[in-house]
């Protein structure tokens, strides 16, 4: 892996933005160099959020991209507006219990994740986002599952048992 | 050293400043830079310091003026309409000669804008808003680790120059994550010794000297002495001070010249044209005033075209084409109002205007 080039984006409260810091953080970890870029603005619930995640052995110039080796939709717009970005034959990842159209290119991979349906089952829709992102780790290895657990351990430290376990078991959810 | 951790840069301004010296921090929300307020707010009363969140920008600059005479490191930030409001308090404390550290997590201009990432407060910053003869150093970083240097050197600049310190970041980098090392924690000046470290502040009746901080001086001749003085300094500065980093120029046939965010975007494009077989090269100006004229003098004969880069309407093409001097002809590759352009679309504006001279 020379350079990974990945873009997340959803609806506000889907926790894109923690998909995206969890890659950056687990990569720095693993002793790459990491740009995490999100959008900003008068954000609020339900409405649109987005962030760029760069990982790569070597400095990183622009912390903007405008094609991904990666790229996350967890909703409907996300998909409509951002399926151009990939790479040909690099990944998309689409949320399909949010959004239920296919994807219209056949020349990339597309990965249909029914995140929110996995999460439900687990006993929490909420971490649909931690489907997805094992979803993705799993699919990519652009970091490891011990990076991530071990970034998980940080960002969940002193919250209750349950919602870190909760949290683990959404991550090795799909396959 | 450290151990590397991810840090927002709103927060590693904060964290910054507090390892460098800072004590005293005056601020009034504004985006985007309110993670910095927000951090300030949680930290500094922990950390041995002081927070203060002002009525308004004007409070705020008046405030930290007022630390500043007693001899207090202290910190202002703000986002592009915020520093404008504290153009007229810089002034004066220019005049005083006090040290003081302002940041500008800058956005789109002119007048309450957007908020989204902007340089359009480059002539803001390096020529100053408010009235009067006198300068400010200005310094842009490019990158996280690069805002956590010039914070943490920029209390202790500040108190040497006995001048505020500016530093010109903008949105992308105040909302952007990387990994950091930060410095090790300078040991904070007590009382007692900003008194005889700083003789002339306010820092009491007790030490017997009278000291006098003012901007006024109603004898034209002692204006103008007080002037003279003042400009004494800045033309030291400007040989002490100077700072660029320079990427590939000495072949370049297009030379861009771009700073902050810019110049991390620009260096992608000069990979992209070095692919093509196009020598491109960059001059990074880390100080923006004084700026890094001495830079220029390293363009090669070869070179066909010099391209400022900047999200304003071409504000810095103004010192460029000062610093080239009629040697190359000087072009400008720009957004505004809070867009910035991907590498691509410079790339392709640059080698539309390279054709133009090949």
């Amino acid at each position: 892996m020379a350079t990974q080039k990945m873009f997340f984006s959803g609806f506000g409260g889907q926790g894109v933005l923690m998909i995206g810091r969890n890659i950056a953080y687990a990569a720095m970890l693993e002793g790459k160099e990491v740009t995490f870029l999100p959008s900003y603005g008068p954000e609020m619930r339900g409405g649109t959020a987005n962030c760029t995640v760069i990982v790569s052995d070597k400095s990183i110039s622009s912390p903007l991209i405008y094609e991904a080796d990666l790229v996350c939709v967890m909703n409907l717009p996300s998909l409509i507006k951002f399926e151009r970005m990939v790479k040909p034959k690099k990944f998309l990842f689409v949320n399909s219990s949010i959004i239920s159209q296919s994807a219209t290119r056949s020349d990339i991979q597309t990965a249909y994740v029914n995140a929110n349906e996995i999460a439900k089952g687990l006993g929490n829709e909420k971490a649909a986002n931690m489907v997805m992102l094992g979803a993705i780790v799993k699919k990519t290895g652009v970091v490891s599952f011990d990076s991530i657990e071990h970034v998980m351990e940080k960002t969940f430290a002193g919250k209750k048992q349950s919602v870190i376990d909760l949290n683990r078991n959404a991550l090795h959810a799909w396959d | 050293m450290s151990e590397r951790v991810l840090m927002k840069g709103n927060e590693a301004f904060g964290e910054a400043a507090i390892r460098g010296g800072c004590r005293y921090y005056v601020g009034y929300p504004i985006t985007p830079q309110n993670e910095l307020t927000e951090f300030m707010s949680r930290e500094m009363s922990k950390r041995g310091g002081k927070f203060v969140q002002a009525e308004s920008e004007l409070a705020s600059i008046n405030m930290a003026y007022g630390i500043a005479a007693a001899g207090g490191n202290v910190f202002v930030s703000s986002a592009s309409p915020g520093i404008a409001l504290m153009q007229e308090g810089l002034s004066f404390i220019c005049s005083a000669e006090l040290p003081l550290v302002a940041l500008n997590v800058s956005r789109g201009g002119p007048g309450i804008g957007g908020i989204q990432p902007g340089q359009a407060d480059y002539n803001q910053v390096t020529r100053g808003g408010g009235n009067g003869d006198y300068h400010i150093p200005v310094f842009a970083p490019a990158s996280i680790q690069e805002s956590i240097d010039m914070l943490y050197d920029a209390f202790s600049l500040a108190d040497e120059w006995r001048n505020p310190i500016m530093i010109l970041a903008d949105g992308m980098i105040g909302q952007m994550m990387e990994p950091v090392t930060l410095p090790e924690p300078k040991i904070p000046v007590s009382e007692a010794e900003i008194a005889i470290r700083k003789p002339w502040a306010l820092s009491g009746t007790k030490k017997g000297n009278r000291s006098v901080v003012k901007s006024l001086r109603m004898q034209p001749n002692d204006l103008e002495k007080h002037v003279e003085k003042l400009f004494e300094k800045y033309r030291q500065a400007e040989k002490e001070l100077v700072k660029y980093d320079t990427d590939r120029i000495e072949d370049a046939e297009v030379v861009f010249v771009s700073f902050g965010t810019t110049a991390r975007i620009v260096s992608e494009v000069i990979d992209m044209l070095t692919e093509d077989g196009i020598k491109a090269g960059l001059i990074r100006p880390i100080s923006l005033w004084p700026f890094p004229e001495e830079a220029f003098s390293k363009l090669n004969p070869k070179t066909k075209v010099v391209i400022s880069a900047e999200l304003n309407m071409g504000q810095m093409m103004t010192d460029v084409k000062a610093a080239v001097c009629g040697r190359f002809p000087v072009r400008l590759i720009n957004r505004t109002g809070g867009i910035i352009p991907t590498s691509l679309e410079i790339y392709e504006r640059a080698k539309k205007i390279l054709g133009e001279y090949r």
